[in-house]
């Protein structure tokens, strides 16, 4: 038996999470929202995530009904994210692992995604999507590498819907995208957006200015509806990440695709990916916003697999580090 | 008229044989007018709103052939266009025979026991590689989905020396003097090539210095293509 508890942090949710052998046992989170029309700035979200960090542990614990003693391994985000968010939970990870004399491991926060995708799913050897607001990767697993078959060139989709949640004014509580997706389901008319897809790779730098200039100018116009913009903006971005996915899978000969990351809840995307599954005879797997979006579960998973293939990080390597490409990892744990 | 003439195209197409089906279209393979004809079909894609899926697919037809057509002007080797039939979107194209993919025969080639075990053989085939790049980029055509599984090795003669390279699939290209666009347009093709045949790193840089010293705006490609391979590393990853 081995339990885990993994501590995620990177960008503006925090969470802590605890794992015993594939059972999640407790997972709560926090987010951080700014009011409409702001993004999360670093010093603000690591000042967030500071004065809530060791309630949430404390959550944590009681909800798993387990006290220190129960754990055997503290996993922590190592990165790719937001420096200070990360470095906060990070300073947490490594304290408790020497309060509580337990073994470090720094997850890859990607990684984690895929590996509590893995395991809510049961996904055998899928061709993994992973979207959200920092990252937009299609990934296969090859050789002992989470290897990245297409991304973007530019920025991650969330981004691209999160800025653009700004321009409009959207609430971002409980996110922004989630508020575009209630009100993309009221839009009906489309509106001509660029389309971006590069061999594998896709980029949306280009719809973004197009669609920030030209809003306001359509808005004002009445030319169509704040709705119409978020229903058009969703079909053109989701049809990117569905046609780059289809691409890797006819690469890969690959018959499962699964869904990961926070814009991985929407569903849309799922409904418009099953489409695309069903006309390949493939299967799809997602999961819902407990474990699309960020958590410490994921983390303590991942960690759980590192853990047990003798994957451990010693206090002088528990750094952490803003890029950290998926395919630096090798996963002992599968073969 | 134009119903009357899909109909046709679609009759046509129930007779023959379905050769692959990629992502992107539906390919078949029969003879039309005398001689035996690949047909590329880009079928509808359910999970994108018709608006989307019209314009796209209507777009990325006349790309093709636009492409295919300034490629051929040019003296630079691509399958003739025979027939489009723009109301099912299909492409009418010349059946490169007795060909073999540039990735199946590059995967054949390591597989075989040499004398040494080195990429040596296989120099000629990537300087080759990067001298029809270069002619196509300073075209100014762009392809847009370079990988080794489309290029084909024809067999005009006897022995490997008359191999001629053929480029084909160019429904992702687009004209573009921009080196930023050859640029990407080489590093989706460097990683398609390191992803499909793993540590061939110098095969690679022997393309690229074919390249480079093929084509006359050639600089300003490999300094935009250093950029974009350093974008992946740089960029914030946050959420």
């Amino acid at each position: 038996m081995t339990v885990v508890i993994g501590f995620e942090g990177s960008a503006n949710k925090i969470g802590i999470g605890i794992i015993r052998d594939g059972e999640v046992l407790s997972n709560p989170r926090r987010t951080y929202i700014t009011p409409p029309g702001q993004g999360f700035l670093p010093s603000d979200t690591a000042r967030h995530h500071r004065a809530v960090v060791l309630t949430v542990l404390q959550e944590a614990l009681q909800q798993a009904g387990l006290t220190p003693a129960d754990i055997d391994c503290v996993a922590y985000t190592k990165g790719p994210g937001m420096g200070a968010p990360l470095l906060t939970l990070a300073l947490v990870a490594r304290t408790v692992a020497q309060l509580w004399g337990r073994p470090l491991v720094g997850v890859n926060h990607c990684i984690g995604h895929v590996e509590m995708g893995r395991l809510i799913t049961q996904a055998h050897n899928p061709t993994v999507l992973y979207v959200s607001g920092g990252n937009t990767q299609v990934i296969a697993y090859s050789e002992r590498r989470y290897r990245i078959f297409g991304e973007t060139i530019d920025i991650a989709v969330g981004n691209c819907l999160d800025r653009f949640a700004r321009v409009i004014k959207i609430s971002n509580d409980p996110s922004p995208g989630y508020n575009i997706e209630q009100m993309a389901k009221r839009g009906s008319r489309y509106v001509e957006l660029p389309y971006t897809v590069k061999g594998m790779d896709v980029s949306f730098s280009g719809i973004l200015s197009f669609i920030e200039e030209a809003a306001n100018k359509m808005l004002a116009s009445a030319e169509c509806s704040a709705e119409d913009l978020c229903f058009s903006l969703q079909e053109t971005l989701f049809s990117m990440l569905v046609e780059i996915t289809e691409r890797a899978m006819a690469h890969c000969g690959s018959q499962e695709v699964l869904i990961v990351g926070g814009v991985g809840c929407n569903l849309r995307l799922q409904e418009m990916m099953g489409v695309m599954c069903k006309e390949r005879g493939a299967k799809l797997f997602a999961t819902d916003e407990r474990f699309c979006i960020d958590n410490g579960a994921m983390i303590a998973q991942a960690g759980w697999e590192m853990f047990r293939s003798g994957q451990v990080t010693e206090l002088q390597d528990s750094w952490i580090t803003q890029r950290y490409r998926t395919d630096e990892v090798e996963v002992t744990w599968r073969d | 008229m134009e119903l009357e003439k899909s109909m046709v195209v679609s009759e046509f197409l129930s007779k023959g044989s379905v050769l692959k089906q990629g992502a992107e279209a539906r390919v078949y393979r029969d003879v039309f007018l005398g001689r035996s004809t690949i047909i590329k079909e880009r079928f509808p894609k359910k999970y994108r709103h018709p608006l989307l899926d019209e314009k796209l697919t209507h777009r990325r037809t006349v790309q093709e052939v636009r492409s295919i057509q300034r490629c051929r002007r040019a003296g630079i080797p691509t399958p003739v266009v025979y027939f489009v039939d723009y109301t099912s979107h299909c492409i009418f194209l010349e059946d490169i025979v007795d060909s073999v993919t540039v990735r199946d025969h590059i995967l054949a080639t390591r597989q075989r026991p040499h004398p040494s075990p080195t990429l040596e053989p296989l120099e000629p085939l990537a300087a080759r590689v990067g001298r029809v790049l270069a002619r196509m980029h300073d075209e100014d055509v762009v392809h847009g989905d370079l990988t080794t599984s489309n290029m084909l090795l024809r067999r005009s003669g006897e022995g490997e020396a008359e191999l001629s390279l053929v480029l084909i699939d160019f429904g992702l290209s687009y004209i573009s003097a921009l080196p930023e666009d050859k640029g990407v347009d080489l590093y989706v093709l460097e990683k398609a090539f390191l992803s499909t045949h793993p540590n061939t790193e110098p095969l690679f840089q022997k393309l690229l210095e074919s390249y480079a010293a093929s084509s006359k705006k050639s600089s300003a490609v490999i300094k935009k293509l250093d950029e974009v391979r350093l974008r992946g590393r740089k960029r914030s990853m946050v959420g």
